[in-house]
């Protein structure tokens, strides 16, 4: 204690201890790990050894660049959907919701209590061939009479959206929770119509979560493979497939390091471009 | 507009506002007139805030008109009445700039940009807050943050500006300053102000009409000297300055008798009956000079500064004197030492019996 009190300025870096080291031990160290292993050369059978070998990196992108794409645009889809869906959602349970605003909360997070893997099973009955989805589409004519949604591109965008959806809804709601309804009142008052309110107030000033959301939204959904495994097949598959596979079943440890890579480096590129465009004061609230 | 200059700005007829079981507006009428300083005033919960919501769009009338000017706005919302607020919370927009602020509803209306610029800069500079421009609300202290709502509502330069106890939150001292503020600033500009409080002083000093409310009703409309010297009701009374009020019947014209028989001037207006009769502590002499006289014993004196305030007990009840400290040393009666205490019949005013826990003995003058 009397060390403490003679040093004041040290406190701060003594409580950042344990997570500075949490992060070195259990982040930097595998991730350096991960690097090394990156520039290997070698084969299962033979074994890899360190040769600088930044061939890996060309040959990854050439090879799996359509399955880069596609992580991209899934991810980049499904991330707008559950934001359409989540936004009127949660704009109603923060303004509307009343008594009720923190069980209807919990509703949104109640499918997070069951696993991800059996979450992401329940839709390969929802979507299923007879089920009462396709039926629904076929019956109005959005799904062909043989068409099916399982297997499809679409089958994994909504598995994604759905599985993602309330990391979205709860930074969401807690922006707009806090915008004082008084603010909304104030705007209407300056002759903002409702919607001109709507535009002018609530959305730049629900912005933060916003953005919060996307990314939370975006960056593990662009890394996601359980959904293009599940509800896909081999032409929906994502980078996160081809890495899940390299790593578990080729025993390719430098092609999957390398592409671990690539796929940091591409979604670090991402935000710095999202940054840009809505500023980064917004991304730091 | 064929709208004549003499039609008020604002009217309201019979309007009532029911909140569930609960009748926070019960029946109001009112007119006033363009370009007047305007005062809600009465204890919270009394509907004065309800009322000027009504006004501003944000609540709906259950029952009864509501008009600005010649227009009946009932079932208007806010965006489409002249009319602007200054809330009590200010509600600041606070991801825009001050100016952004300041600019917002000139925007709405579709005004050009080259004129929102010069009325904000002339605006910001009637608050004194020019050179503030680009900084965001929470940069600024709370009595600034005031005066940028004001700047914000009256930019709009609307029929009838609103202000929902502006300045609650800001500490005493600048309170005063900005009563004298909006005083002023209400008389460059011209603009009528409905302005709700329930600080008496606040009304007293800057409206020069009041309408004192108590549960949903007005109990009286009138000019400041109006509410103090005549008031009309035992409320009004206890509310505005601190009176002493005495049970007495009226027995003829301009004479009652009160409990102990003794018989008092007032002018009674051809009222009959039951009534109380009431006299403000300044007004009350302690000498034979007057007209209506009591005699008493001083209970206890305390001094006060610009008075010293003798509370004396009567055959009647207890009355609160504030005798002028005139001279030097301030020389007031011991307390148990025997007084007559006298004032002028014109100084006496009659209410009905009112219940006397309504006095509010926390505003005192």
């Amino acid at each position: 204690m009397s060390f403490l009190h003679r040093h004041k300025g040290l406190t701060p870096y003594l409580l950042l201890l344990p997570g500075i080291a949490w992060l070195a031990v259990f982040f930097l160290v595998p991730l350096g790990f991960l690097g090394y292993q990156s520039l290997e050369s070698g084969s299962f059978e033979s074994g890899y050894t360190f040769t600088w070998s930044f061939s890996n990196y060309w040959d990854a992108i050439t090879t799996y660049d359509e399955q880069l794409l596609r992580s991209f645009l899934y991810a980049g889809i499904a991330t707008i959907l559950a934001l359409a869906v989540s936004y009127p959602l949660v704009y109603w349970i923060a303004f509307r919701g009343g008594r009720w605003k923190n069980l209807f909360l919990i509703l949104i997070v109640a499918p997070l209590f069951v696993t991800y893997l059996v979450r992401t099973l329940a839709w390969l009955n929802i979507l299923a061939d007879e089920g009462p989805v396709v039926s629904a589409f076929q019956a109005i004519g959005l799904v062909a009479e043989d068409g099916r949604l399982l297997a499809t591109g679409i089958a994994v965008v909504a598995g994604i959206t759905y599985n993602f959806l309330p990391f979205m809804a709860l930074p969401l709601y807690v922006s707009l929770e806090q915008i004082d309804a008084r603010l909304l009142e104030a705007a209407e008052d300056l002759y903002a119509s409702k919607r001109q309110a709507f535009l002018r107030v609530t959305l730049p000033l629900s912005a933060p979560g916003i953005v919060a959301g996307t990314l939370l939204t975006f960056i593990p959904a662009a890394g996601d493979f359980i959904n293009a495994q599940l509800l896909g097949t081999p032409r929906q598959s994502m980078v996160g497939n081809v890495i899940q596979s390299k790593f578990l079943e080729l025993i390719d440890y430098p092609a999957a390091a390398a592409l671990s890579f690539i796929l940091m480096a591409l979604i670090l590129a991402a935000l710095l471009v999202y940054a840009r465009i809505v500023g980064t004061e917004r991304l730091t609230g | 507009m064929s709208e004549s200059m003499t039609s008020p700005d604002v009217r309201l007829e019979e309007v009532v506002k029911e909140f569930g079981e609960m009748r926070a507006v019960d029946g109001i009428s009112l007119e006033i007139p363009r370009g007047s300083f305007f005062a809600l005033l009465g204890p919270s919960g009394c509907g004065k805030t309800t009322t000027l919501r009504m006004i501003g769009g944000f609540e709906e009338a259950t029952s009864g008109r509501i008009f600005l000017g010649d227009r009946d706005v009932v079932g208007l919302p806010p965006y489409k009445r002249d009319v602007n607020t200054v809330f009590q919370s200010y509600a600041l927009f606070p991801h825009m700039t001050i100016a952004d602020n300041v600019a917002f509803g000139l925007q709405r209306k579709g005004i050009a940009r080259a004129e929102v610029n010069t009325r904000v800069a002339e605006i910001l500079e009637l608050v004194d807050l020019a050179g503030r421009e680009s900084r965001k609300p929470r940069q600024l202290s709370g009595g600034q943050q005031q005066r940028v709502a004001l700047a914000r509502a009256i930019v709009c330069n609307p029929r009838v500006l609103l202000l929902d106890e502006p300045l609650g939150a800001l500490d005493l001292k600048l309170r005063k300053q900005m009563q004298l503020e909006l005083k002023r600033i209400q008389h460059e500009i011209g603009i009528t102000f409905v302005h709700v409080t329930h600080d008496q002083e606040e009304a007293m000093t800057m409206a020069d009409t009041i309408a004192v409310m108590n549960g949903g009703r007005i109990e009286q409309l009138g000019t400041p000297a109006d509410l103090y010297e005549r008031p009309q009701s035992a409320f009004v009374a206890g509310f505005l300055g601190k009176s002493n009020l005495l049970a007495g019947t009226i027995t003829g014209e301009g004479l009652v008798r009160l409990v102990d028989g003794s018989e008092l001037r007032a002018s009674t207006n051809g009222t009959r009956g039951p009534v109380s009769i009431g006299v403000r502590p300044e007004k009350i002499s302690l000498s034979n000079g007057g007209v209506n006289r009591l005699a008493g014993k001083v209970k206890e004196s305390a001094y006060i500064g610009v008075a010293t305030e003798v509370v004396v007990t009567t055959s009647v009840g207890e009355l609160t004197v504030f005798h002028q400290n005139v001279e030097a040393g301030g020389v007031a009666p011991a307390p148990g030492s025997q007084v007559t205490l006298s004032w002028a019949p014109e100084a006496t005013f009659v209410v009905d019996r009112g219940d006397p826990g309504d006095r509010g003995e926390e505003h005192v003058v």
